[in-house]
């Protein structure tokens, strides 16, 4: 079982592996997956239940969406596209989790990833296309840093919540990114944004990136279903991150952070430096969703993101229990789920059901003992959790 | 100063207890579950649902002439019929509260999950069941007429005071009931002792989980009025993820306020101008970017927390679960 945030049972401290035979370490894989798997179930359940409210046939609704976003190659291509993002911001909020930090913020710092992979994508020329793709992502990535930096520092030196700065942060990456490419004043009394491409009419969008900014299609299933490479940038991420927190002294401080910040204090850790460098890596990872996003998927930035994002993240990364590549997986279940909500609003079911179905999957996976319950699964003493989660300083 | 301005002026202070109303009763929701130790960050997703539900019972009754009760016809009024639809919406609102403390209470579940799984469910729910094509005979009527004529000297005052609905007014007499139970109510007293302290209000004999239990179906009330005023006074039409931060900006507002009804009052009317100027500003002459001016009240907050969190000194207890002994 991984760590929770914040908890202080000698259960999640890390310790030696003593040899397991091969039926043990399954039976552990087993036991690990069993709460999740009955979560997705029991959810799914739940909003069979929905659907027979609203006077819709559950069985056909479910088969609309298995159909559109697994069985069909375009499907699939979809699937993984809106896994990428998930896989980042999942990411970015289990990295922030275990120092003990709460990410809500991955949308805002999404889209600022977003606009400056944009930027650089039609502004700078003449870059061959290797150091073209390189620059838009260190850009991307240092701007969500720094979105989600500033709420690090906020919280370090002036206690200032996370959750609620981030949530705020949200709110103002998109406004500012909605006033970049804006059209500006039918009269011309407010001129159009910086970003703005006057060439795309009524959509209001950036300029398109250069041929040199275009993500490599992997993967190409005509007419215009393309998988770029970024789902793989998104795996090999996720494992740089393992390693990171797992085998590197900055890991090790980090997850001391997230345990206890008073014992790491008294330890010798800076605290309050290592919550901003937590809140940036996280925020660079999140930044980097949205670079995929503009150089994989649209070519440019348009204003047309939910912010919604940033909570589907927390799920994935809960129902991963936050292990970077657990995070891959339910990042591929949410994907899945998204994709095949459009093809399943044909029998006439609205997306919005999905959104229900994660609330009923989170909620499981925050409290095990409904589904422990419910499948008379007997589980470990303590694996409820013992967080806190005040106001106050760190 | 032209007569556009002065006008204007005027509009922006009316906007503003407009804007003002639904972060104050979220406010004072946030206070009645903090002060008892709870978190509460699915403020939004209650006023939401409540939005929501309100709204929906408002267009279900809409075009019924009577209503079947308990086997008996009663004609059904405007009245009857917007009162019916603020119930459903405080019903749900307190229902929401009783879920989010029974995941925190009953399943020690962190406090922001168990928020974030309130506004999940608001969002999906919401949404899933929303019909555009839902239709009412209209919202809660104003409750005083502005009584001063178009040219008179206080017409302008009393586009201010008047012509507003009844839970504008409801929400100055809550901050009032609620400073007054928190500090001179046996039941207010307690409510900080267990927000303060659980174990020695435990200790003393106080049941703390089913006063956290009231606590949270009250704050999910107010909560819900929030929702309600949204859809029923306010804009009179419910859409999708119409609360916008709403209820976030409630709980930084209490944080403003420390923790206390009149405080709290204050910063929501601080925040209130600052959405109000968003659509008044152009009438000054100033042409600033919509997009930046209505970014303000988000920026503003985070100014607001990372200024004043520091002095604000939170209810000691509040974000822990708490264990009763001998079980």
């Amino acid at each position: 079982m991984a760590t929770e945030p914040k908890t202080a049972t000698t259960s999640s401290l890390p310790q030696p592996v003593p040899f397991r035979t091969l039926f043990q370490r399954l039976q552990a894989i087993f036991q690990t997956l069993l709460i999740p798997v009955l979560s997705i179930i029991t959810a799914l359940l739940l909003g069979a239940g929905l659907i027979l409210l609203a006077g819709r046939d559950p069985v056909a609704a479910y088969e609309a969406l298995i159909e559109g976003a697994l069985l069909e190659p375009r499907g699939l291509v979809q699937s993984l596209l809106k896994t990428t993002p998930l896989i980042l911001a999942g990411l970015a909020v289990g990295f922030a989790f275990k120092g003990g930090l709460f990410n809500i913020g991955a949308q805002g710092q999404l889209i600022m990833g977003s606009v400056a992979a944009a930027w650089v994508g039609y502004y700078v020329t003449g870059l061959p296309t290797w150091a073209h793709i390189t620059l838009g992502f260190a850009a991307g990535a240092l701007a969500g840093a720094i979105w989600a930096g500033i709420p690090g520092a906020l919280k370090a030196y002036s206690g200032a919540h996370e959750v609620i700065t981030t949530i705020m942060f949200n709110f103002i990456a998109s406004r500012i990114a909605e006033w970049l490419i804006s059209g500006g004043s039918a009269d011309g009394e407010i001129p159009p944004g910086p970003m703005n491409d006057p060439t795309a009419g009524a959509i209001q969008r950036s300029p398109e990136v250069l041929e040199t900014a275009r993500l490599p299609v992997a993967f190409d299933y005509p007419p215009a279903h393309d998988l770029n490479i970024g789902i793989f940038i998104a795996i090999i991420v996720s494992i740089l991150i393992l390693i990171i927190l797992n085998r590197t002294t900055f890991g090790f401080e980090l997850r001391m952070v997230g345990m206890n910040p008073n014992a790491a204090r008294y330890a010798g850790i800076n605290v309050k430096r290592q919550t901003i460098v937590t809140m940036a890596v996280a925020g660079s990872l999140a930044g980097m969703a949205g670079v995929i996003q503009t150089l994989g998927v649209n070519g440019y930035y348009e204003a047309n993101q939910s912010l919604a994002l940033g909570f589907d993240a927390i799920t994935v990364s809960l129902l991963a229990a936050n292990h970077p590549i657990g995070i891959i997986f339910s990042a591929f279940a949410f994907g899945t789920l998204e994709q095949g909500a459009t093809r399943m609003q044909r029998t006439g079911v609205a997306v919005e059901l999905t959104v229900a179905i994660q609330a009923f999957i989170l909620m499981f996976i925050a409290a095990p003992q409904i589904i422990r319950f419910l499948y008379r699964v007997r589980g470990a003493a303590g694996t409820g959790q013992t967080l806190s989660s005040g106001w106050g300083e760190r | 100063m032209g007569t556009i301005e002065f006008v204007a002026i005027f509009a922006t202070l009316s906007a503003t207890i407009r804007q003002a109303i639904p972060i104050t009763l979220g406010a004072m929701s946030g206070i009645s579950s903090e002060r008892s130790g709870i978190v509460n960050i699915g403020i939004e997703g209650m006023m939401l649902i409540s939005a929501f539900t309100g709204y929906m019972m408002n267009a279900y009754l809409s075009g019924m002439d009577s209503l079947a009760l308990l086997g008996a016809e009663i004609a059904l009024d405007s009245t009857l019929r917007l009162a019916l639809s603020v119930a459903v919406g405080l019903l749900t609102g307190g229902m929401m509260g009783l879920l989010h403390a029974l995941l925190c209470i009953q399943f020690k579940v962190d406090h922001i999950i168990s928020g974030v799984v309130i506004n999940l469910l608001a969002t999906g729910i919401s949404g899933y069941f929303y019909d555009p094509q839902a239709e009412t005979e209209g919202k809660i009527p104003e409750l005083v007429q502005n009584p001063w004529p178009d040219g008179h000297f206080l017409n302008r005052v009393g586009v201010v005071l008047f012509d507003k609905d009844v839970i504008t007014y409801i929400t100055f007499i809550l901050v009032a009931l609620m400073t007054f139970w928190l500090f001179s109510t046996v039941w207010g007293l307690r409510t900080r002792s267990i927000g303060e302290n659980p174990r020695a209000a435990d200790t003393l004999g106080i049941n703390v989980y089913r006063l956290q239990y009231t606590n949270l179906f009250l704050s999910g009330t107010l909560a819900g009025l929030a929702g309600v005023y949204l859809t029923l006074a306010d804009v009179g039409v419910f859409e999708r993820n119409m609360v916008a931060g709403k209820g976030f900006i409630a709980l930084a507002v209490m944080i403003f306020g420390k923790w206390h009804p009149v405080g709290a009052l204050g910063g929501a009317l601080l925040f209130g101008f600052l959405s109000a100027l968003q659509s008044q500003l152009q009438f000054f002459g100033i042409n600033v970017p919509h997009q930046l001016v209505s970014l303000l009240p988000y920026a503003v907050t985070v100014v607001v927390l990372a200024g004043f969190v520091g002095q604000a000194r939170p209810p000691a207890h509040v974000g822990q679960a708490y264990e009763v002994e001998g079980q």
